[in-house]
């Protein structure tokens, strides 16, 4: 009887261990697969802000990730998808360490983020190591989808984002700056982000190609209070344009404080899409009337309902402008392992870690909520899925300062003015 | 003078000789730099002397957090490096009350008793914050080795930042403009914003009353006989543990009120995370100075302010160096540096003995 009890012991604990050197010698994947088992969930991760400064663009995100999988009412396939939660920071560092995390798990498909570019940096190479994927909400860096490293690009394969490339933020800004600003004098400001100062670059190469004058370059850092000795400096050249793509609450300290600095008086404030922030204009006060914000623009019935949606399940409007981003982010990805995941014999599901890259990469004229999505393969775009024209420049009002009025209201739609 | 070059009296070392050789490398980069910038004539005069004073305001916020360092360190020799989140504890919690004020009116119906009211308000709520510290987190640990209450200041630093998170949220906020501070004083051709006038002011007042308690009050002898020697202190009678405390309570409102008045002046930016680089500031403010010397702080912030505000714009622009004002810290530290090489118990620092040192 013990002998019988200890032979059904060891056979069963052979067939548990060969079951998924089974299932793996069935994959036929380069990068591997991904061996889900029968009663096991799908698990995908998420590397987002959950501290400090900017964690308002984690939450915004996360929502847009969560409303996504409870339209699938949490499963996928017959399995319950799990979703993983790192805080990548915003920083280099912080997206190396969420990065290492979830690919230390076997069973991780892909994941949504990082929210900073700098997080993304950190976190690119070792997701791409993994052979997994990482879909961004909001990277804007031109680096991030740029191959040549020559030229300061980072790409590798395994990056894709569904926010849009600064590179036509930047030119579309610069064009606005041009063309309906009338302006001729420009400055740029940046904090060392590679957000904030790819930005500034492609403004400032954009409006000089478009005939403006760049007559300062600067920068200052994260944490500063004090923005008078940078003012006074700008005020020497006395811009028509202060380019200031710079995250609260540095952004709000350079709008206030401008307004005591003699020679910057017909000097016009544009932000970019991290001073898209409800908090923004009431946190800056008054100085914030008349300044321009580039950002997310967003806008369909599908939309619609997704704010009524949020709404009802968080009880508040979303923080930031990325969320709709993060929703279909979330969809590609959650997409991708629908088609190719593969029923092996014994029930557990098969995904090939290529399969799903090559399944993203195919994307094309998928109906987001952020509009067509097509997933590009030519460096400097490489990894960009974003339609380029959900953007536009809204103004800051009084009603956005005095009254809680969020978003402010459209000045200029790139799409309907999208010179390429 | 030879003195200085001490390699030139004695028997030569390396060691003297490289101190000099970077002192002497150090003022000739801040005369050329600041000789270049002026004689570019590029910035007025008028506006180095908005940046001047824009420094002494920042600079007295430094100053007034300074102290809190600067008395703790002069009674218990520990770096209470958790001090800036005392700061921050009044600074944040105060907001709220400020935006009550706001929405009532009553800020700007009042604005003097308004901002009385809410200095009083972070006074006590950075004092209670500095007190529950010393009671809970350093009291234990007095006669350990000054590794573990050093240690144990930055932990309670990040418990506090994230207590405070918990309590108020990650998001920012901001003090609502008092109009009587709004506008400037226009004197020639200088604009002087009245709020910079402020909070110069209401820092000096704050400063001298600590003076004032400090060296005319029976408390403040008390401290100041705690701080030469607290065993002999306590054979004379003083309730040292009540001293202490009481030195934490003073360095506490002071770091409240600066809160207050930094947010007058930097309305923007009050998060939880915000007293993390004032912090910083002040406590090379207080090294600057002379760290346990009161009039050292003060001057030692100010002194940081101004070189800030001023430096990179005189020095670093000068000497051609792009991006100047991202390293306006480097211009900060490398004065602490400059002084700690020239006179390394600071600016109005003594040198301690052995054994207080």
């Amino acid at each position: 009887m013990k002998k019988t009890i200890a032979s059904f012991l060891l056979l069963s604990l052979v067939s548990v261990l060969l079951n998924p050197v089974a299932a793996q010698d069935a994959c036929t994947d380069n990068l591997g697969c991904v061996i889900v088992a029968e009663d096991e969930p799908i698990v995908i991760g998420a590397m987002l802000v959950q501290s400090g400064a900017v964690t308002y663009l984690g939450d915004d995100s996360l929502g847009g990730v969560e409303l996504a999988i409870m339209d699938r009412d949490g499963e996928l396939l017959g399995r319950e998808i799990e979703l993983v939660l790192e805080d990548s920071l915003c920083s280099a560092e912080g997206g190396q360490a969420a990065a290492q995390r979830l690919s230390a798990d076997p069973t991780m498909i892909g994941a949504i983020g990082t929210n900073c570019s700098s997080a993304a940096q950190g976190a690119m190479p070792i997701i791409s190591d993994a052979g997994m994927v990482m879909i961004a909400p909001s990277n804007t860096s031109p680096s991030l989808t740029n191959e040549d490293v020559a030229s300061g690009g980072s790409h590798l394969p395994g990056y894709f984002r569904t926010s849009h490339n600064g590179l036509v933020e930047g030119m579309r800004n610069a064009e606005f700056a041009i063309h309906i600003l009338g302006s001729s004098k420009l400055a740029t400001v940046h904090d060392g982000d590679p957000y904030t100062e790819g930005l500034a670059r492609v403004v400032a190469d954009t409006f000089a190609d478009l005939g403006g004058q760049v007559v300062f370059e600067g920068a200052v850092n994260k944490g500063d209070t004090d923005m008078a000795s940078i003012l006074t400096e700008i005020a020497v050249y006395q811009p028509d344009i202060a380019y200031v793509p710079l995250f609260e609450p540095e952004v709000n300290f350079f709008a206030a404080q401008m307004q005591h600095i003699a020679g910057l008086e017909d000097t016009v404030i544009i932000g970019g899409g991290a001073s898209f922030v409800a908090g923004f204009p009431e946190n800056t006060g008054e100085a914030a009337i008349g300044i321009f914000v580039s950002g997310p623009l967003v806008t369909g019935d599908a939309y619609e309902q997704l704010l009524v949606r949020w709404e009802e399940e968080f009880g508040s409007s979303p923080p930031s402008g990325y969320h709709a981003h993060a929703y279909d982010a979330t969809n590609l990805l959650l997409n991708a392992v629908e088609t190719v995941a593969v029923v092996s014999d014994d029930g557990s599901l098969l995904i090939g870690r290529q399969a799903i890259r090559d399944a993203i990469a195919a994307t094309e004229n998928y109906p987001g909520l952020t509009g067509s999505l097509t997933c590009q393969e030519e460096s400097p775009f490489a990894g960009d899925c974003a339609p380029g024209t959900a953007l536009a420049m809204f103004e800051i009002t009084e009603a956005e300062v005095y009254d809680d009025n969020w978003p402010p209201p459209v000045f200029w739609s790139f799409s309907e003015n999208a010179s390429e | 003078m030879l003195q200085m070059f001490k390699w030139k009296t004695g028997e030569f070392s390396w060691v003297d000789f490289t101190i000099d050789v970077l002192r002497i490398l150090i003022v000739l980069a801040i005369v050329v730099g600041s000789w270049n910038t002026l004689s570019e004539g590029r910035i007025s005069f008028a506006q180095w002397v908005n940046l001047f004073i824009a420094g002494l305001s920042q600079g007295s916020i430094y100053a007034l957090i300074a102290l809190g360092y600067t008395l703790v360190y002069g009674i218990l020799l520990m770096i209470n490096f958790a001090h800036g989140e005392v700061f921050m504890a009044g600074a944040f919690s105060t907001v709220f009350l400020a935006e009550a004020l706001n929405r009532t009116g009553f800020l700007n119906q009042s604005p003097v008793l308004a901002i009385l009211l809410m200095i009083l308000f972070a006074g006590l709520v950075s004092m209670t914050v500095a007190i529950l510290l010393e009671r809970i987190a350093y009291r234990p640990l007095r006669g350990s080795p000054r590794l573990v209450p050093l240690i144990t200041a930055i932990g309670a630093s990040f418990f506090l930042q994230y207590t405070f998170r918990g309590l108020y949220g990650s998001g920012f906020k901001a003090y609502p403009q008092v109009k009587i501070l709004q506008g400037v004083f226009q004197v020639g051709s200088i604009n002087i914003p009245k709020v910079q006038i402020f909070v110069f002011i209401s820092a000096l007042v704050l400063m001298f009353a600590l003076y004032w308690l400090v060296e005319r009050s029976r408390i403040g002898k008390a401290m100041r006989a705690v701080s030469e020697n607290k065993e002999v202190a306590r054979l004379m009678g003083i309730d040292i543990d009540w001293v202490i405390l009481f030195t934490f309570g003073v360095g506490g409102f002071l770091a409240g009120s600066a809160g207050v008045i930094n947010g007058m002046f930097r309305p923007q930016g009050v998060n939880f995370f915000m007293g993390f680089i004032p912090g910083i500031k002040a406590f090379t403010a207080a090294v600057l100075g002379g760290i346990g010397n009161i009039p050292g702080a003060m001057l030692g912030g100010l002194f940081l302010g101004v070189i800030e505000a001023i430096g990179p714009n005189l020095v670093l622009a000068g000497l051609g160096i792009p991006g100047a004002n991202q390293l306006k810290d480097v211009i900060a530290f490398t004065m602490l540096v400059l002084v700690l090489i020239f006179r390394p118990q600071g600016i109005l620092g003594e040198r301690l003995s052995e054994k207080k040192a």
